[in-house]
């Protein structure tokens, strides 16, 4: 008894401090694991790790994974699991692939190179990819089928469909605007990077007053006012601080020397120009976004976390747990697509083995960013800050020269490490 | 007297060949408190499911205010506002106070998003009432104790103008000072005229707070009796051994005197 009192008497003014930032305490502690981490692996590569060039290539690496991961936190949440992921994401990079190279880039259809070819391939994936989704869902909802079972079989159904479409091809080279979403072939450059941040920061700010006004409208305890400041002035810098990272990787000389020539100028000696944000991760943001969205404000969220608290009492406030699976394994299914269309983009390819094992990526993603299997616990920035450790692991380790089998056990061993600590934190919070 | 507001009539429902709920007929009026008893696996809870669209019933009418009423899902039995407290409380843990009062009917704002600082407003209001110490309206229930629990679980059933109370053992998981608050918070919305089914196993709880009691056993109906005309002894008889006592009126299942003989 004596010792559970000691640590909140002994220095409660800082306690007190930190608890008026009402910050969460788990992400904390993520966000600070992988910053050990990085200065780790910084240290180990001579200084290498965290370069803006490894930062933005750690950054378009992470986004078909972290892209999937935000649709396995609702999964997850209602005590589902998906282990199709990554081959539902060669079916729809087959189908998006096909569309794109045999069917709209026809003569007779839109023609090679025509502009609305991307649009149009990415829309049909996203379609497919819903479908195969909803259909996944309504077997678990509406026949009962565990999950498991029914997303095991998808893992070697869509692998093999994705084989038939292609009939065991490598399709591209891929549109050319397509590409674009791959990631290092589509950039905003640096003033779009800097508008885009700017306006990042001011709608991250807007929402700050925003929510805090409406809660002092109703009368309800509002944190101090230096707290509020400090969480603003610490997401202005982490958002501009990201456009600088990824603005500092400068595009090879010879490279933009090319790009001149194409435009048909000279490139002025001297100039450097930096890549800027990559719409990849400009479509993770807004994937990040409307998932967040999603499952704080509105009522298919609130009813997602409800059926994963309690199913029964979810079941008798009326709302319909069968057809909220359907949506759910669709949501899924349409983040496959999109993580698809990055994946494939970024080769230039579709290739036969592409996203294989992602969905054991994905689900570790998820967990290490603290979605807890037993239901109704978990966050979309907690997933893609998993997606984002499990990377940096990974090519960390590359980078350091570990050998490829011990790089393995090292990812599976933090993986199961990383959801004991999480079970250890949840019995000390009482959460 | 005018109809009753809700009248079970002849509910049957099975499960796998055994006769849950068999030719029940209950009814209840405005400003009544109903108490049902008897034993563990006797119908009681399952009788009341039907009621609150958690079970289908297999034959059987209901009638709400003389007019019949299908029931197929919790949804339809809110839309006769029928609010019901289940004995497991039927509370999303995860969540917190105003989230599971709101919970399948939230308020939203203009733009169709959950409005989360409307239902906590409303929340600390209906809470002020019903429990004026309850703090914790950021903390997931399950960080909750039991009388907590239990009033986050009335809040919801009483917020949305009920008519027709369902109180699954309301009191089981209550301290005496709690137990209390319920009792208070039965009298009172008795006076706003709602008809509760109170099931409990506290003979008496059921004493001090019914006008009638309906006895189960095995499935079938033993007898109704006002509260006034019968004794103690004479319930446990009708909820230990179906015998209906001369003050009740016994139904299907009550116990033929010269069976209990042999």
């Amino acid at each position: 008894m004596s010792e559970t009192a000691l640590p909140g008497s002994d220095r409660p003014a800082a306690r007190n401090m930190f608890a008026a930032l009402q910050l969460d305490t788990r992400l904390l502690g993520m966000i600070g694991a992988f910053v050990v981490l990085c200065l780790v692996f910084n240290v180990f590569t001579d200084g290498r790790f965290l370069t803006p060039r490894n930062i933005f290539n750690l950054t378009i690496q992470t986004v078909s994974v972290a892209i999937m991961a935000t649709g396995m936190v609702f999964v997850i949440v209602t005590r589902h699991i998906d282990l199709s992921v990554g081959s539902l994401l060669a079916t729809v990079a087959a189908v998006m692939a096909v569309v794109q190279t045999d069917i709209l880039a026809h003569p007779e259809v839109l023609g090679l190179g025509h502009p609305a070819i991307w649009v149009l391939a990415l829309i049909a994936g996203v379609i497919v990819g819903v479908l195969i989704g909803a259909f996944q869902g309504w077997m678990i909802g509406y026949l009962g089928i565990p999950a498991f079972i029914v997303t095991l079989g998808g893992l070697l159904v869509w692998r093999n469909v994705a084989w038939f479409i292609t009939s065991g091809q490598t399709i591209g080279p891929l549109n050319e605007t397509f590409t674009m979403l791959g990631g290092i072939g589509g950039t905003m450059g640096e003033s779009a990077s800097w508008i885009f941040g700017l306006l990042a920061v001011g709608l991250v700010l807007w929402l700050q007053v925003a929510s805090r006004r409406r809660r002092a409208s109703h009368g309800f305890p509002v944190k101090p006012v230096w707290a509020e400041l400090t969480l603003g002035a610490i997401t202005t810098f982490a958002i501009l601080g990201f456009v600088a990272v990824l603005n500092a990787y400068h595009i090879p000389a010879a490279r933009l020397k090319r790009m001149f020539e194409a435009a048909g100028e000279t490139m002025p000696e001297g100039l450097q120009v930096g890549y800027g944000i990559p719409y990849s991760v400009v479509l993770l943001i807004l994937v990040a976004v409307a998932m967040t969205v999603t499952a704080r404000r509105t009522r298919l969220g609130r009813y997602i976390f409800a059926t994963g608290g309690n199913p029964d009492a979810a079941e008798l406030s009326g709302i319909n747990t069968r057809f909220l699976t359907v949506k759910i394994f669709a949501i899924m299914g349409g983040l496959c697509a999109l993580a698809a269309a990055v994946a494939s983009a970024r080769l230039g390819f579709s290739t036969n083995d592409i996203g294989t094992l992602d969905e054991l990526r994905v689900i570790a993603a998820a967990v290490i960013g603290g979605t807890a299997l037993s239901g109704g616990v978990g966050t979309i920035y907690g997933a893609i800050l998993g997606a984002l450790i499990m990377q940096s692991l990974q090519s960390g380790m590359a980078m350091v020269g570990v050998d490829a089998p011990l790089q393995n056990i090292v990812v599976g061993v933090v993986l199961v490490l990383a959801v004991l600590v999480d079970i250890i934190y949840r019995k000390r919070t009482g959460e | 007297m005018s109809a009753p507001l809700v009248e079970l009539k002849d509910m049957c429902i099975s499960f796998g060949g055994v006769h849950a709920v068999d030719h029940v007929t209950v009814d209840l009026y405005p400003g009544e408190v109903v108490g049902l008893l008897g034993h563990n696996g006797a119908g009681k809870s399952t009788l009341i499911k039907i009621l609150s669209g958690a079970y289908k019933a297999d034959s059987g009418q209901i009638l709400i205010n003389g007019d019949e009423a299908h029931i197929h899902s919790p949804r339809d039995a809110r839309s006769y506002n029928i609010e019901t407290i289940y004995q497991t409380l039927a509370l999303a843990d995860n969540l917190d106070a105003a989230s599971n009062l709101f919970l399948g009917r939230e308020l939203t704002t203009a733009f169709g998003f959950v409005d989360d600082d409307a239902m906590e407003a409303e929340t600390r209001k209906i809470m002020g009432k019903l429990n004026p110490n309850f703090k914790k309206f950021h903390a997931p229930v399950k960080a909750l104790s039991g009388g907590q629990r239990q009033s986050v679980a009335i809040a919801r059933a009483v917020y949305f103008n009920a008519k027709i109370l369902i109180m699954d053992e309301p009191t089981a998981a209550l301290g005496v000072h709690e137990t209390q608050m319920v009792a208070e918070l039965i009298q009172e919305l008795k006076k706003q005229g709602l008809g509760i089914f109170l099931i409990s196993h506290d003979i008496h709880d059921v004493f001090q707070l019914c006008d009638r009691l309906a006895v189960m056993k095995n499935g079938q109906l033993v007898g109704t009796a006002k509260t006034t005309d019968v004794t103690d002894d004479d319930v446990l008889g009708m909820i230990i051994l179906g015998k209906c006592p001369p003050g009740a009126t016994p139904g299907p299942g009550a116990l033929v005197e010269d069976e209990a003989v042999g």
